[in-house]
């Protein structure tokens, strides 16, 4: 086993709760209707193919990308499409939907849905880059940044290292770690796909400690793939954020306000490595994904294989619904997910969990006076000085907080999650960046 | 009900109480020291430097500044109990209530509460007391082992005292039979303040405080490393007794000072290079004050002294930051 790696700058050690890892990934069933948004990327939300009674299969193409930093939208099942119009989302805030009435579960016929798995690349770079925007894929880590954009390198960078993001390091998910169990030959050979998109010969899937399985099984297959390695990082919070894990990785840094790319590496979260072979190899596009239902109130936490569109309430209900302590319903992880406006908001292609939490773990303490300690500034993991951000902010001293590279903010949460006077740090960084923006 | 609430939605369960809490707990070794060697009466200065820093915190908030009960974080426990630690265990005791209502109203309450003052608010008391007093202050008990009521007390001059004027080797082999040994210093068997006299106590408070991660090891290592360094120089270049290292460690305040003192949150900077400057400069301070000065002590001005560059250093001092190097 080579050395365990990790970055150097902060970081946490929150409680893990992985509650789940032992839970084989099992398919939540079809819910009576699903709600399909058009915008579950980063970009212009993708233009509606489909109107009020149309027929749509598994697969069928029913939102096409506007532009280049878009995504296409696939149906999730069969049906009739019953309305589109504005629903709440997660967040609050309206967003257009496309409600389907499920009957049945007919797939396209061009979906190869058997489990086979295809070890030949019959693709030439360009083919692969457009297989993966006609099936819609986007990171499915979080960010949902169109992955079609991140696997075509421009001319003049100097791309050399593929990472594929295994980390999970968010408290309570264990979605990516099942599907490095479950799917642990597809991922390796998605990420020989990804290589061969940028005619490069190396990938290393970075996972960190607390996942022994994933690492064993990896570690075994790797050795018959030339070009695939294994690396065993630490279990600390922010490991899996794509700055930290690049620097962990190779000992580069992306300059600030830059992209990966500058630092010569494309990190990929497995799960989108997985869906990328599907994609590819299966002609499948992204419909569905791994969801951890969770939290310490979930009466039977587990990880489901979810039809993109599921509500959360109906995911909440499998698991045995919302308890009398349950206080959130978190979409994503506890340190950056978001605090569910509405249950019923369905699953989208980056949502990774549903959690369940009592004010036990997610409670927030009142504020009192800062005290000066300086434990903010020691677990940024990018060296940051929120306590100083917060103050400025508060005084609106918007012009200093230019010098405290306040827009190279990863919204990680360690300074909030650490903070004694339960200042809410992160809210200040986030308030701090939004007015910078503003200004320029 | 669902409540919706920012990211993140995890806290760690340190909050600004516990953190006090763990600092008196740390503090717990040199009490129970300081009940061996200098009995009643030094249970007496620390309980009336707590419960008057409490009250004060209590009242003047209440009345003079108008805010609510702030004693409730324990800031006001750590100060009274580290005022007790800095005097000797004969002071009068309505002194100490003095010395408490400068460290917690004017040396606190004044810049607006915790978090917010310049100077160690401990130190303040102390340096006021030793200013006003100075006879009480320099007034040292004799250790006398396990005699807890401490009837009748003798007094003798603390090792630096002892150390302080005298010149070259003649006069060193002469005091040599008074000086105490380094066991009888580590452990405490001393004249001095009631809180800083074993160096043993006061590590065992420190390890405790690294474990529970209520500070970092930069400031109690940078400064008395600092100072080790220093007086070792002096030793090795002059070779008079005064100089030598190991006893200037372990005797008058530095232990106390680099270990609850100086690592003070509020009056230290914020970050670990910060930390290091600071822990540096206070120890260069304090043997000069030490050696160059009429006083034998130089703890407590070192470390006010640099307190009042602390805004300064975290202007200047930024943390290492991601991005800088490829």
């Amino acid at each position: 086993m080579t050395k365990i790696k990790t970055f150097p700058l902060g970081g946490i050690h929150p409680e893990k709760y992985k509650i789940t890892t032992d839970s084989p990934v099992i398919f939540a069933g079809l819910p009576d209707v699903v709600t399909i948004p058009v915008k579950q990327h980063i970009g212009s939300p993708a233009k509606i193919l489909v109107s009020p009674g149309d027929k749509v299969k598994v697969g069928t193409l029913i939102a096409d990308a506007d532009g280049i930093v878009s995504s296409d939208v696939h149906s999730s099942v069969s049906g009739e499409v019953l309305k589109i119009e504005a629903i709440e989302g997660e967040f609050g805030y309206l967003e257009d939907m496309i409600t389907i009435k499920v009957e049945g579960d007919e797939f396209e016929p061009s979906v190869d849905r058997s489990l086979d798995i295809d070890r030949e690349i019959p693709y030439t770079a360009q083919e692969i880059v457009a297989k993966i925007r006609e099936a819609g894929i986007v990171g499915m880590g979080g960010a949902g940044y169109p992955t079609p954009i991140k696997t075509s390198i421009p001319e003049d960078k100097n791309v050399d290292t593929l990472i594929v993001n295994g980390i999970e390091c968010e408290p309570f998910l264990t979605a990516d770690d099942r599907l490095m169990i479950e799917k642990a030959e597809q991922i390796i050979i998605g990420a020989k796909i990804i290589n061969k998109a940028l005619g490069i010969q190396n990938a290393i899937i970075a996972i960190d400690e607390n996942k022994p399985k994933a690492i064993d099984i990896l570690s075994k297959l790797t050795k018959t793939y030339v070009g695939v390695n294994v690396q065993v990082c630490a279990t600390k919070y922010p490991q899996g954020g794509e700055k930290q894990l690049i620097t962990a990785i190779t000992g580069r840094e992306v300059p600030s306000g830059k992209l990966p790319a500058d630092a010569g590496c494309l990190v990929q979260n497995v799960g989108t490595v997985f869906a990328i072979y599907e994609a590819i190899m299966k002609n499948k596009p992204l419909y569905e994904r791994i969801v951890t239902v969770s939290g310490d109130t979930c009466l039977h936490p587990a990880n489901y294989l979810v039809r993109i569109g599921t509500p959360a309430s109906y995911l909440i209900e499998k698991s045995g619904g919302i308890s009398p302590e349950t206080t959130q319903v978190i979409f994503g992880g506890p340190m950056m997910g978001t605090s569910a406006f509405n249950i019923n908001a369905p699953i989208t292609k980056t949502t990774s969990g549903i959690l369940l939490l009592s004010d036990k773990i997610a409670g927030k303490c009142a504020e009192t006076d800062c005290i000066r300690c300086g434990k903010c500034t020691e677990v940024c993991p990018i060296g940051l000085q929120p306590y100083l951000i917060a103050r400025l902010m508060k005084n609106h001293q918007i012009g200093e907080l230019k010098d405290c590279h306040t827009l190279d903010c990863i919204e990680c949460g360690c300074c909030a999650y650490t903070c004694p006077a339960h200042i809410p740090l992160l809210d200040y960084c986030k308030l701090a960046k939004m007015e910078l923006r503003k200004k320029n | 009900m669902l409540k919706i609430s920012t990211a993140p939605h995890m806290q760690t369960q340190h909050d600004t109480p516990k953190i006090m809490l763990d600092v008196v707990f740390a503090m717990l070794p040199a009490i129970i020291v300081a009940l061996i060697f200098f009995g009643l009466p030094a249970l007496m200065v620390i309980l009336t430097s707590v419960a008057a820093c409490c009250g004060f915190e209590y009242f003047a908030n209440r009345f003079w500044f108008k805010k609510g009960n702030t004693t409730t974080d324990f800031s006001a426990i750590v100060t009274g109990m580290l005022l007790a630690f800095n005097l000797p265990s004969s002071m009068p005791l309505w002194m100490v209530v003095v010395g408490a209502f400068v460290a917690i109203v004017i040396g606190k309450l004044c810049y607006g509460g915790l978090g917010k003052n310049i100077f160690n608010p401990a130190l303040v008391g102390r340096v006021f007391l030793f200013i006003s007093f100075p006879v009480q202050m320099t007034n040292w008990p004799k250790p006398e082992f396990l005699n807890f009521l401490n009837t009748d007390a003798q007094t003798g001059a603390t090792t630096l005292g002892l150390i302080k004027h005298i010149d070259s080797q003649t006069s060193a082999t002469m005091l040599a039979g008074e000086l105490p040994s380094y066991w009888q210093m580590f452990i405490g068997n001393i004249g001095g303040c009631l809180g800083e006299v074993s160096a043993l106590a006061l590590l065992l408070g420190l390890v405790y405080m690294l474990y529970r991660k209520v500070i970092t090891w930069h400031i109690p290592f940078y400064y008395i490393g600092s100072f080790f360094s220093f007086s070792l120089i002096m030793w090795l270049i002059t070779g008079n007794i005064q100089y030598e290292p190991l006893t200037n460690i372990l005797s008058g305040g530095l232990m106390l000072g680099a270990i609850f003192m100086a690592t003070d949150y509020t009056t230290s900077p914020m970050t670990i290079k910060g930390r290091i400057i600071f822990a540096v400069c206070c120890g260069v301070l304090t043997g000069i004050i030490r050696f160059f000065s009429a006083y034998p002590e130089g703890v407590s001005f070192a470390i006010l002294i640099m307190n009042a560059f602390v805004p300064l250093i975290d202007k200047f001092i930024k943390p290492d930051f991601y991005g800088q190097r490829r």
